[in-house]
């Protein structure tokens, strides 16, 4: 088991809610892939070509100065709980993760995390560099990644082309291998039934919407990922602001959809909201979709100020930490589906409590 | 399943609208969607990929001078039919081995071909010579110029006139 008080923030420094809108947009994401130029992709590459760009990562890793206080974790080592527990945080992706299966220990696959700042090593691309913000905060995001970028770029050989830009595994990756993407909540036009216009929008203006563990993962709890679909032929400003103004526009709708909301049905939003609290802070088993439905709800309670006293970093908490890896590494023994119900309605119960307690 | 719209050809596009509320779904050949100008609307293709893996099969859709399919990226013997099985590149060579058919590819995914974000800078010394390495003042005009040829071609004015004020500067 991996000590994870060794991360700094635990990776999950965005979960304070300190950013701007952190009620609506929880967390703001910026990745930039690049790969080592002289070294085939990872679809094609041996083993040793994969330690070697490792070797290559770590030794310009370890001289930056941004990498202080920071932690590596080589994906091969760690037993398979703590590769879903990263990926639960979102500090590793899901591929990362399969691929110390797929390749039998010797991916050479490795994380390094430091304050706000992740760098995923032999992933797709042999590097994704990543950032996580608090709330709505593409520039401040995208500030902290240009640095890590000019680091080890101008350490590494990058694999980069005259016209085509930053030469990526995948060709929907490149040019400026940047994916940003926000993570944002909208209760209220799921509940006016506004969501599939906006959604459709989205798409024609270029953008591309995920559910709450990115690409290919199903939307619960009203939790959509918003982020840019092309990398090419726009600079990254560009990409960020066209990106930045759909998601003010996309949080001006929800607002406007949730002031419909208790204008026109008051009573019902209400009573939907505490019922959501109600069944958090007593149930006894709660699947992991039914608590991402019932957080949703409160969480929609917070915002329109009809649940006092509960802060938006504890219901950030509850998202991460009701997940089925969290709640095993809280209960050392690897629980049944059932056992994992009754944990997370237990684990909830007491959170909800400890919050109430502070507040009376 | 036939085309909705003239109940000829078969329908290749299904088209889902929402309209107040309510789902209609549409399914319509190529000539017909043309016609409505459905394929155009996002400005983007919606599935290029797909498309574009399909062309490769056809004769003569690739440039003259390209490879073939089972043609071999000379640094990592990657094909475009692995291409076409994985959807991923084998290395950064093969950008220049496929480079038709990926500007092709990149036009139809990004709506462009030509990188205009951040340009790869690394320290003199640590750069190999490598595709996309180390520079030179002689070598930076003839890359800028190359790429204001490439702007024209794609009448992409903006990025000419861009590309033809830093090549004044370094001049």
């Amino acid at each position: 088991m991996i000590d994870l008080k060794l991360i700094p923030d635990g990776g999950l420094g965005w979960l304070d809610a300190s950013g701007p809108m952190s009620n609506i947009v929880l967390s703001t994401r910026v990745r930039l892939a690049r790969n080592l130029a002289g070294m085939p992709f990872n679809g094609r590459s041996s083993e040793p070509e994969r330690r070697r760009v490792l070797d290559e990562v770590d030794r310009v890793w370890q001289r930056s100065p941004l990498a202080r206080g920071g932690v590596r974790f080589l994906v091969d080592e760690l037993e398979p709980g703590d590769r879903v527990l990263l990926h639960e945080r979102h500090l590793i992706s899901k591929e990362l993760a399969a691929a110390a299966v797929e390749r039998n220990g010797d991916s050479h696959g490795a994380v390094y995390l430091a304050g706000s700042l992740g760098l995923m090593v032999n992933e797709e691309d042999h590097l994704r560099l990543q950032v996580f913000h608090s709330g709505f905060a593409l520039s401040q995001a995208y500030a902290d990644l240009e640095r890590l970028d000019r680091d080890l770029g101008s350490a590494l050989p990058v694999a980069f082309h005259q016209e085509f830009g930053y030469l990526t595994a995948c060709p929907t990756n490149a040019g400026t291998g940047l994916r940003a993407s926000v993570l944002i909540h909208l209760p209220g036009l799921v509940l006016t039934k506004e969501i599939a216009k906006v959604l459709q929008g989205l798409t024609q203006v270029g953008l591309t919407f995920r559910g709450l563990y990115g690409e290919g993962s199903e939307v619960v709890g009203n939790f959509f990922q918003l982020s840019n679909q092309t990398t090419l032929g726009k600079t990254e400003d560009e990409l960020l602001d066209h990106l930045g103004k759909i998601v003010r526009q996309v949080v001006t709708y929800e607002e406007q959809a949730r002031q419909v909301l208790l204008r026109d049905a008051p009573t019902i939003i209400e009573d939907k909201v505490w019922r959501a609290y109600a069944l958090l802070r007593y149930a006894r088993s709660l699947s992991f979709e039914e608590t991402m439905n019932l957080l949703s709800g409160v969480r929609l309670g917070v915002g329109l100020k009809l649940i006092p006293k509960l802060s938006v970093y504890t219901l950030n908490k509850l998202l991460i930490y009701t997940q089925p890896a969290h709640l095993a590494a809280l209960d050392v023994r690897a629980p049944q589906d059932s056992e994992l119900r009754a944990a997370r309605a237990s684990y909830v119960r007491t959170i909800l409590e400890e919050e109430a307690a502070r507040a009376a | 399943m036939l085309c909705d719209n003239c109940g000829e050809r078969e329908a290749a596009i299904h088209l889902t609208q929402i309209v107040d509320n309510a789902v209609t779904t549409m399914h319509l050949c190529e000539q017909c969607a043309a016609a409505k100008g459905v394929e155009t609307g996002a400005g983007v293709a919606k599935f290029p990929l797909g498309d574009f893996l399909a062309s490769l099969g056809k004769p003569g859709s690739a440039q003259a001078a390209e490879p073939g399919a089972d043609a071999a990226c000379p640094a990592c013997g990657a094909t475009l039919q692995d291409f076409r099985q994985t959807g991923r590149l084998g290395c950064a060579q093969c950008y220049t081995t496929f480079e038709g058919h990926l500007r092709d590819l990149l036009r139809r995914l990004h709506g462009s071909s030509q990188h205009v974000g951040e340009r790869y800078a690394p320290a003199a010394a640590s750069a190999g010579p490598g595709p996309g390495g180390a520079a030179g003042p002689a070598r930076a005009v003839g890359e800028l110029k190359e790429q204001l040829r490439r702007a024209i071609e794609a009448e992409n004015f903006e990025l000419a006139a861009e590309l033809r004020d830093r090549l004044k500067v370094l001049e």
